[in-house]
């Protein structure tokens, strides 16, 4: 069963993190992000060679975080395997006790560190998520029945505060056709932007989790709005970054704020960093101590 | 038209250490165009090859290179230049070099590299907008094709690297094809193209190497 399916249906607000895979075999790295989140995080996330880079795969990964006693997202992208490779892998992560899994295209083979390597895209994100459920109801992709199904809470990605909302919309509404059952987003600066998509995409039947991308410094935010698509940093809180002394200490505080502001009327929110997960921890902790009202974080 | 590009010379004429006296072979049709394989390049090549030191026996450019009936009638009209050739270098695609290479048993080899399908923008401007998949959807997706155009050949819509301009991130200069797509369909009210969920591709009917073979002709 999915703890994450169980608060989100129970109406309880989540609050999800994120954990890199290593770069080579050493599990150390991802017993360290267990032992940080449990307790803390309702589920972490698990990239999938992320940017394109080859790191430990995310089945191997959320198997260890599992091993660790924290729930896995299992992130899983088109970019690196064919529709029989993703079924397989499916049906492993599953038989290792894995239950949720964040359906994604995937980012370009350009961007990363094996530009010559063939991109797959067999299956996209939306004929990724149709394919799991597929596999829930017990047959797979041709419709040959299996031995034994899969149970996965289906996630998928949406930019909310993209310039073309409608457009966005759009997507999210294929998404769930598709049968995706809940959304992690794009990183949100400006709540009221995603209050106004949030408000839309729960007309359909899904649940939401803005996503949150810890703020280093300003640099860092002009790099955002410059160079991420769907990211867009507001002015003013360039500018808190910019005057502050401790800028880093400065992006913890936005985090925290974003997070009981989305509280007010959200589902939840998705943490992200770039391999800061020792900050991201610190957060949850603070948030659990100073809103015990809000969230409550699972057993440890 | 199928377009392609010269090998660096250096690379030609290590392939061609071996020989000495050489036939050269163009094509009419697509490498005139692309300027790879045209009598100008081919006149190009037979000068350079010959500074080289290469002996340049006879040269010829057919009006389809990728015919094979046409390649084997060409071959006897230069018997007599080809008698002591003993290598033909082809100027020509892919397709017209294994076409030369199974009309004769002489060593053949390519000058070029064939890139891919391409679209005349303007003179000596070509891109890709057709990758020959086998199974069209352009009556879908207002005669602009994702599966080529879209770095990622996604078939439901932009993925999340969509730029705040609507470029595409992996090109950051060009336009998403499925913002341009999305953008068309709902000018002509035909949105449900782009809402619908498209099945991946069956590459099975795309399996190679393709044939077509015409009945009752």
């Amino acid at each position: 069963m999915s703890l994450l399916k169980d608060y989100l249906k129970g109406g309880k607000f989540v609050i999800t993190a994120e954990a890199g895979p290593p770069k080579g075999t050493s599990s150390e790295k991802l017993k360290r992000s267990a032992n940080l989140y449990r307790g803390k995080a309702v589920a972490v996330n698990l990239t999938d060679n992320q940017r394109a880079i080859v790191k430990m795969s995310p089945v191997a990964s959320a198997s260890i975080l599992l091993q660790g006693g924290v729930e896995p997202i299992m992130q899983l992208t088109c970019r690196d395997r064919n529709r029989l490779a993703l079924q397989s892998e499916l049906l492993g992560a599953y038989a290792l006790g894995i239950r949720n899994v964040l359906a994604l295209t995937g980012d370009h083979i350009s961007s990363g560190d094996h530009p010559q390597a063939k991109p797959v895209f067999d299956l996209d994100s939306f004929t990724l998520i149709s394919t799991i459920k597929k596999l829930n109801e017990g047959h797979d992709f041709n419709d040959h029945p299996l031995d034994g199904k899969t149970d996965y809470f289906i996630g998928g990605v949406i930019n909310p505060c993209s310039a073309n909302m409608e457009l966005q919309l759009l997507r999210l509404e294929k998404k769930v056709k598709a049968g995706v059952q809940f959304i992690q987003t794009q990183a949100v600066y400006d709540v009221d932007i995603f209050h106004k998509f949030y408000k839309e995409a729960k007309k359909m039947n899904t649940y939401i989790l803005a996503g949150i991308l810890l703020l280093k410094s300003a640099k860092m935010a002009r790099f955002l709005n410059a160079k991420v698509p769907g990211v867009r940093v507001p002015d003013h809180l360039i500018e808190i970054l910019d005057r502050s002394y401790d800028p880093a200490e400065e992006g913890i505080k936005i985090v925290k704020d974003l997070i009981y502001s989305v509280a007010e009327f959200g589902d939840g929110v998705h943490l992200m960093s770039v391999g800061q997960e020792e900050k991201l921890a610190r957060i949850l902790k603070e948030v659990i101590e100073e809103k015990p009202g809000i969230y409550q974080p699972p057993e440890d | 038209m199928i377009v392609s590009k010269l090998k660096p010379f250096e690379e030609i004429i290590e392939v061609l250490s071996m020989y000495e006296n050489i036939f050269l072979m163009g094509c009419g049709e697509c490498a005139t165009a692309a300027h790879a394989g045209g009598e100008k390049e081919v006149m190009e090549m037979k000068k350079q090859l010959e500074k080289s030191g290469k002996k340049i026996t006879g040269w010829v450019v057919p009006k389809e290179t990728c015919h094979i009936p046409l390649v084997k009638k060409e071959l006897r009209i230069h018997k007599e230049e080809i008698k002591d050739t003993e290598a033909i270098l082809v100027m020509a695609c892919g397709a017209g070099v294994q076409a030369v290479a199974s009309a004769t048993d002489i060593p053949v080899f390519t000058a070029v590299d064939t890139l891919f399908l391409g679209t005349i923008q303007r003179y000596g401007r070509f891109t890709e907008y057709c990758s020959m998949c086998g199974h069209c959807i352009l009556n879908e997706t207002a005669g602009i094709c994702p599966v080529t155009r879209c770095p990622k050949g996604l078939l439901n819509g932009p993925c999340g690297g969509v730029l705040e301009n609507g470029n595409c991130e992996v090109n950051p200069e060009m336009k998403c094809v499925w913002v341009e797509i999305y953008e068309k369909l709902k000018e002509r009210g035909q949105l449900a193209n782009f809402t619908k969920l498209r099945e991946p591709r069956d590459f099975s009917k795309s399996s190679k190497p393709s044939k077509l073979f015409l009945k009752g002709l």
